[in-house]
C-alpha cells in the first residue's frame, strides 16, 4: 500500500522501514555466521563485518564432542518421526474425512485439543513410560515422545485436504470394488503429495527443534540431539563459554533448516495458515 | 438397493472408519492421554524421579496442606506464585509486541514494491531457526563485556555503560521477551498476511479516490476486517506463551527473575528429583491452559454455529 502514495517523504520513510526491519531480521543470524570463524581472542572485538575465516570452531565441534553423533541422531529422530506421523495422519484423514460417522466432529476436536497440552504436563508421565519401555536415553523415547506435537496438526491438515478432493475420484473406485486400503494408496496418495509435503516438513522441523523432551529424556552426549548438544557446550569454566564453537554448531543445524524452508516456502506458509485458520 | 443391504453397507463402512482411524487414536492414547493422566495421578503422591513405583497418596498436600498452623504446598510457595506472574507477564509483553510488529511485518509483505518476494523470504528465516539457536545468538549478541547489542549502543552514544541484559534481574524478562517476540513475530505475521491478502480491493480503492488518509484507512477498515484473523493469532501465541520453556531456560537457566510455570515445574520434576511436586505444579498449569482452550473452543463453536454451517 505504502508504495502507492508518491509522495517523495512516503517512500522514504517506506524503505527506510523495509531496510530497518531487514536489518533486524536478517543481523542476528549473519553476525552468528561471522563469529563462527573467528578464532582465539579475535572472538571478543565486535566486527560487523566478516573479520577472519578460520573453520578452528567446525573442526573443534566434531574432534571435542560426539557432534556428528549428535547430528545423526537428529536425522534419525527427525526422518521417523515424519514417517510415523504421516502414516498415522494418512489413514486417519481418509476415516475422518471421507466418512461420515457418529463423532466425528467431536474426535477431530479431541485430536486438536492435544495440540494445546503443555510439554510439562506430560513429563512425568512419559518418562515412567519410557522408562517402561526401555527407551530412557534411547532415540527411540524421542521419537515416540515426539508424535503428541506432530500427531495433531498432521491429522488436521490432511483431513481437510483430504475432504476437499472430489468426490468422483472415489465413486469410480469403489464402483470398480476397491478395497478402502487399495483406495487410500492408489487413489488418493497420488493425489495428496502437496500436503504431504507441507504436513511431512513441519514434522521434522518440530522433530529437529525439540529441547525439553531431548533435554530429560537423554542422558549420554552421544545420544543427545543437536539442541541439546548445543545448549550443553560449556567451556573449562562458567567464564570461558565456547561462542565460537557454539555458533558454529548453530550455523550447521540452521543452514540446512533455512534452505528447505526457504525452497518450500509456499508449502510451509500455506500449512501454517491452514492449520492455524481452521484450526 | 433394498433396505437390509443399504444399512448392513452402511455398517461395513463405520467399521472401516473406525478401523483406519485406530492407529491414529491408539498413538495419541499412549503418548498424550496416558502420560497426561500418569502426570494427574502422581500430583496426588510424593514419587521421586529415582524410584517413581514407590510412592505414597497424599491427597491434596502437594497443593496445599496446613501443618502446626502453618500452611505448606504450591499455592502457599511465593516461588510458586513468581512464576506464574512471570509467565503472565511473559505471555502479555510477549504476544503484545508480536501483534504490533506482526502486523507492520504484513502491511510491508503485502505492499507491492520491486524486492518483495526477497523480503518475503527475509520474514520466514526468524522461523526457521531453532529456538536453541536463536536463544544462544541472542544471548551472545546481548553479552554484557563482549555483545554487539552494548557495543552498538556505546557507539551510538545511547548508553554511557554496558547493559547486563542477562543479569540484571529487572532487565533479563524483557531481554527473554525482545528474543521471543523476534523469533515468533513471522508467525504472526503470515497469519494476518493471509486474511490481508483476503480483503475486497474495491473499498481500498474508494477510500483513495476520496483520498482518505492511509492511517486512517489502516484502523476504519483493514483493522476492522482482519480482527478475526488477529484473534486466532493472539490464541494461539497466548496458548504458547503461557507454557514456554525453551527460551527462558536456555537464556536465564532456573533464574528466579524470568522462572516461568513451566520451568518452575521441570525444576521441581527434574532437578529435585520430586515428582509429586513437580506434577501438581504442572497439572496446575495443564488446568489454566485448558480452561482457556475450552473457552476459545466454545467461542469458535458459537461463530460456525453464527454462520449457519
Amino acid at each position: 500500500m505504502a508504495a502507492r502514495h508518491t509522495s517523495p517523504a512516503a517512500k522514504i520513510g517506506f524503505w527506510l522501514l523495509v531496510a530497518v526491519l531487514l536489518v533486524i531480521l536478517l543481523f542476528p543470524f549473519y553476525y552468528a555466521v561471522i563469529t563462527s570463524f573467528k578464532s582465539g581472542s579475535a572472538i571478543f572485538e565486535v566486527d560487523y563485518l566478516p573479520a577472519a575465516l578460520s573453520a578452528g570452531n567446525y573442526t573443534s565441534i566434531f574432534a571435542e564432542q560426539p557432534f556428528g553423533r549428535n547430528i545423526l541422531n537428529s536425522l534419525v529422530v527427525s526422518v521417523a518421526v515424519v514417517g510415523i506421523s504421516l502414516f498415522l495422519g494418512l489413514t486417519a484423514a481418509l476415516a475422518l474425512g471421507r466418512f461420515r460417522f457418529k463423532g466425528r466432529r467431536m474426535m477431530l476436536l479431541a485430536v486438536l485439543s492435544v495440540s494445546m497440552f503443555p510439554q510439562v504436563a506430560v513429563l512425568s508421565g512419559m518418562f515412567e513410560l519410557i522408562r517402561v519401555l526401555g527407551l530412557f536415553n534411547n532415540p527411540g523415547g524421542l521419537i515416540l515422545s515426539y508424535l503428541i506435537f506432530t500427531l495433531p496438526f498432521t491429522v488436521w491438515v490432511l483431513t481437510s485436504f483430504i475432504r476437499d478432493l472430489p468426490a468422483e475420484v472415489e465413486e469410480a473406485a469403489i464402483m470398480d470394488g476397491a478395497k478402502p486400503w487399495t483406495l487410500l494408496t492408489r487413489i488418493f496418495l497420488p493425489m495428496m503429495w502437496p500436503a504431504m509435503v507441507t504436513t511431512g516438513l513441519l514434522a521434522f522441523i518440530v522433530a529437529w527443534n525439540e529441547f525439553l523432551f531431548a533435554l530429560t529424556f537423554t542422558l549420554s552426549n552421544d545420544q543427545r540431539t543437536v539442541p541439546v548438544a548445543i545448549a550443553l557446550i560449556t567451556g573449562g569454566s562458567e567464564f570461558e563459554v565456547p561462542w565460537g564453537r557454539i555458533m558454529a554448531a548453530s550455523v550447521i543445524v540452521t543452514v540446512p533448516l533455512i534452505a528447505l524452508v526457504l525452497i518450500f516456502q509456499r508449502r510451509i506458509v500455506s500449512g501454517l495458515t491452514a492449520g492455524a485458520v481452521k484450526g | 438397493m433394498a433396505e437390509g443391504q443399504a444399512s448392513s453397507h452402511r455398517k461395513r463402512r463405520v467399521r472401516t472408519a473406525w478401523l483406519f482411524l485406530a492407529p491414529m487414536l491408539v498413538g495419541l492414547t499412549v503418548v498424550a492421554i496416558w502420560p497426561l493422566a500418569r502426570t494427574v495421578f502422581y500430583a496426588f503422591t510424593d514419587a521421586s524421579l529415582s524410584a517413581p513405583g514407590d510412592y505414597a497418596f497424599l491427597g491434596f498436600e502437594n497443593f496445599a496442606v496446613a501443618e502446626d498452623g502453618y500452611w505448606y504446598g504450591l499455592i502457599t510457595d511465593p516461588l510458586w506464585w513468581n512464576a506464574v506472574w512471570n509467565t503472565l507477564v511473559f505471555a502479555a509483553g510477549s504476544v503484545a509486541i508480536e501483534v504490533v510488529l506482526g502486523v507492520i511485518l504484513a502491511l510491508v509483505m503485502n505492499a507491492e514494491f520491486p524486492g518483495r518476494a526477497l523480503f518475503r523470504a527475509a520474514v520466514l528465516i526468524p522461523w526457521a531457526i531453532p529456538t536453541v539457536v536463536s536463544a544462544k545468538m541472542w544471548a551472545w549478541m546481548l553479552h554484557d563485556q563482549f555483545g554487539v547489542v552494548n557495543h552498538t549502543l556505546m557507539t551510538l552514544g545511547l548508553i554511557s555503560t554496558p547493559i547486563a541484559w542477562l543479569a540484571d534481574p529487572d532487565l533479563t524478562m524483557l531481554s527473554v521477551i525482545l528474543v521471543d517476540a523476534w523469533k515468533t513475530t513471522p508467525f504472526v505475521a503470515l497469519l494476518v498476511l493471509a486474511a490481508l491478502q483476503m480483503l475486497p480491493k474495491d473499498c481500498y480503492e474508494a477510500a483513495r479516490v476520496d483520498g482518505v488518509h492511509p492511517i486512517k484507512v489502516f484502523f476504519g477498515i483493514t483493522l476492522p476486517l482482519i480482527r478475526p484473523a488477529l484473534t486466532v493469532a493472539v490464541i494461539f501465541r497466548l496458548l504458547d506463551a503461557l507454557r514456554v520453556f525453551d527460551v527462558v531456560y536456555i537464556m536465564t537457566g532456573n533464574a528466579e527473575s524470568t522462572m516461568t510455570m513451566s520451568v518452575y515445574a521441570r525444576q521441581q520434576l527434574v532437578d529435585f528429583q520430586d515428582v509429586g511436586y513437580g506434577s501438581a505444579a504442572s497439572t496446575l498449569l495443564f488446568m489454566v491452559i485448558a480452561f482457556m482452550t475450552a473457552l476459545y473452543l466454545t467461542a469458535m463453536r458459537a461463530d460456525v454455529m453464527k454462520e449457519g454451517r
